[in-house]
């Protein structure tokens, strides 16, 4: 009798539980959701097909892709050896030099632009021994490709670093004791175990530098071609031609979904091999 | 600690490979790509002269094929820091004296291209729908509405300010007047683009803009406006000039030329501005 009534309330206990608990979950999934769903649902088709002809979203699209490839090739060039080096060797002043490459996670965006500005803009603190020689970099497209390697190198050393950790090294001692030389062990043995991460932290880098808007309007400016980004003409394009602007939204939509699907296919496809 | 060493040729193998990287980048992307004896200029352009201006680089192009315009808009003031802060261009079209005589008193025109091309005005505009119910001037005071102004930076929110203080002087409004809409204010914008696009999906009640903006063809029939009468309202004299770093001044002050010409002046009349 007694047990009954207490099984009763468990199991309504339970109900309510797993009710609240799927509210929250729905509302919290529709929040997300909503509004992504939102952008395309304002713009027509044919408008963003049309949209897409546009010059300026053909511009902002193609120096998008060249400037967001050429930062995640420098991420990863000299990213690859500081998180190996960092994963493998004791070193005096590691950890100060850990937390360094970690600043510009928690920089926000508006600061890391002003900060290239006051280093590399034609009478910055770098930039003016810079201009002697008649190199400028600030409102340039390379400023673009900088502002992208300074807010997103952390997201693929961090990775890069732990994937290297994680690489068994007796692995390499095997392979050092059988007469491979250390380069080849590195890239026999080290980078291939290591590349599931590696990869998905090159993609990170490249979604966090096709994002980049803050320090990119500061330190390269907003010329169409030149130095804008899709960001940078989704923001600009709002300012009277919403349909540029949507059709640009709806592309960087896609695009980050489809990186997002397509890292998780090759990830799976790697550990199931 | 054979590894390390390694490691360590390795590591400065890579990043000389990145240095080199980040070289060839350099030399390809600061080329325009009209390197071909092409001629490119690009002009610092107010807000304001959004619409008039692509429409006067375009109609440019057509009678000097081969000769690109690229514009650089943004609000005068941060068209003005990107100057100060060594951003390479042709020709400043300002909304504002006070801007150009700053960039003319650093020494980053060439001063005797400076001179006033158009003149402008202050009103506010609403979108048609009218979601605030606003008739008057009166009614921007009235608690609740959402208003829009630009910074004390940008021009436009400059004179708007400006034409307040005339208002708040005269007891038919009052001095509590100023305080009454600035506590509508919603949002500060550092470009009129901004304070427009807002209105046009409707996010605001109305917005401090100059007239031109409305008169504008392309939001003729989507924004209305409430005039602002001559007294309180403020002449904005907008100045145009060769930047002193140009690398083609020629172009740049045939370009200035255009502006003033005939057919430039029929351009900035069509966008609602009064070509001086």
């Amino acid at each position: 009798m007694d047990l009954n009534r207490s099984e009763a309330l468990k199991r309504g206990e339970k109900a309510a539980l797993a009710l609240g608990i799927s509210l929250l979950f729905g509302g919290f999934l529709l929040f997300i959701t909503v509004p992504v769903i939102s952008l395309f649902l304002r713009i027509s088709p044919e408008t963003f097909l049309a949209s897409l002809s546009t010059p300026v979203v053909t511009d902002a699209l193609i120096l998008s892709l060249t400037t967001a490839v050429a930062c995640v090739l420098i991420v990863v060039l000299c990213g690859t050896p500081i998180s190996y080096i960092n994963a493998r060797f004791a070193y005096r002043g590691k950890d100060i030099i850990d937390t360094l490459i970690d600043i510009p996670v928690i920089l926000p965006p508006a600061v890391a632009g002003l900060a290239l500005l006051m280093a590399f803009g034609r009478y910055g603190i770098v930039g003016k021994y810079l201009s002697l020689f008649g190199i400028e970099i600030a409102y340039t497209t390379l400023a673009v490709v900088l502002a992208q390697v300074f807010v997103s190198s952390p997201f693929y050393i961090r990775q890069a670093r732990a994937s290297f950790e994680a690489v068994d090294t007796n692995l390499e001692d095997a392979a050092r004791t059988l007469g491979a030389s250390p380069v080849r062990t590195f890239a026999r043995i080290t980078m291939p175990l290591a590349a599931g991460g590696l990869i998905s932290g090159a993609v990170m880098t490249f979604a966090r530098a096709l994002g980049e808007f803050g320090a990119t309007i500061m330190f390269a400016g907003n010329i169409q071609g030149r130095t804008q980004t899709m960001p940078l003409a989704i923001y600009t394009t709002m300012q009277g031609d919403l349909d540029a602007s949507l059709a640009l939204a709806v592309i960087l939509v896609i695009i980050s979904f489809g990186v997002i699907t397509g890292v998780r296919y090759t990830l799976r496809r790697g550990d199931s091999a | 600690m054979k590894t390390g060493k390694t490691a360590l040729v390795l590591l400065a193998c890579l990043m000389m490979g990145a240095v080199l990287l980040v070289a060839g980048c350099t030399t390809t992307s600061d080329v325009t790509p009209s390197a071909n004896a092409e001629k490119s200029i690009t002009v610092f352009t107010a807000g304001s002269l959004k619409g008039a201006f692509t429409e006067m680089a375009a109609a440019y192009e057509d009678e000097h094929p081969g000769t690109t315009v690229v514009l650089n808009i943004d609000g005068t003031q941060a068209l003005r820091t990107q100057v100060e802060q060594g951003a390479r261009g042709d020709v400043f079209a300002s909304a504002n004296t006070k801007h150009m005589d700053a960039l003319m008193a650093g020494g980053f025109m060439e001063n005797d291209t400076v001179s006033g091309f158009l003149e402008n005005r202050v009103t506010i505009a609403l979108p048609v729908s009218n979601p605030g119910d606003i008739h008057g001037l009166a009614d921007l005071s009235t608690p609740g509405e959402k208003v829009l102004i630009g910074t004390p930076e940008v021009p436009v929110g400059g004179y708007a300010r400006q034409v307040l203080e005339k208002m708040a002087a005269d007891p038919e409004y009052g001095e509590n007047y100023t305080e009454a809409v600035m506590a509508n204010i919603i949002s500060e914008e550092t470009n009129v683009n901004n304070i427009i696009a807002k209105l046009l999906i409707g996010e605001a009640d109305a917005g401090f803009t100059y007239t031109s903006d409305v008169v504008t063809p392309a939001y003729a029939d989507q924004l209305t406006t409430i005039p602002i009468p001559d007294e309180y309202n403020v002449v904005a004299h907008y100045p145009i000039g060769v930047l002193k770093e140009s690398t083609d001044p020629e172009t740049a002050e045939d370009f200035i030329a255009f502006v003033r010409s005939g057919p430039g002046g029929e351009i900035l009349r069509t966008y609602g501005f009064e070509p001086l």
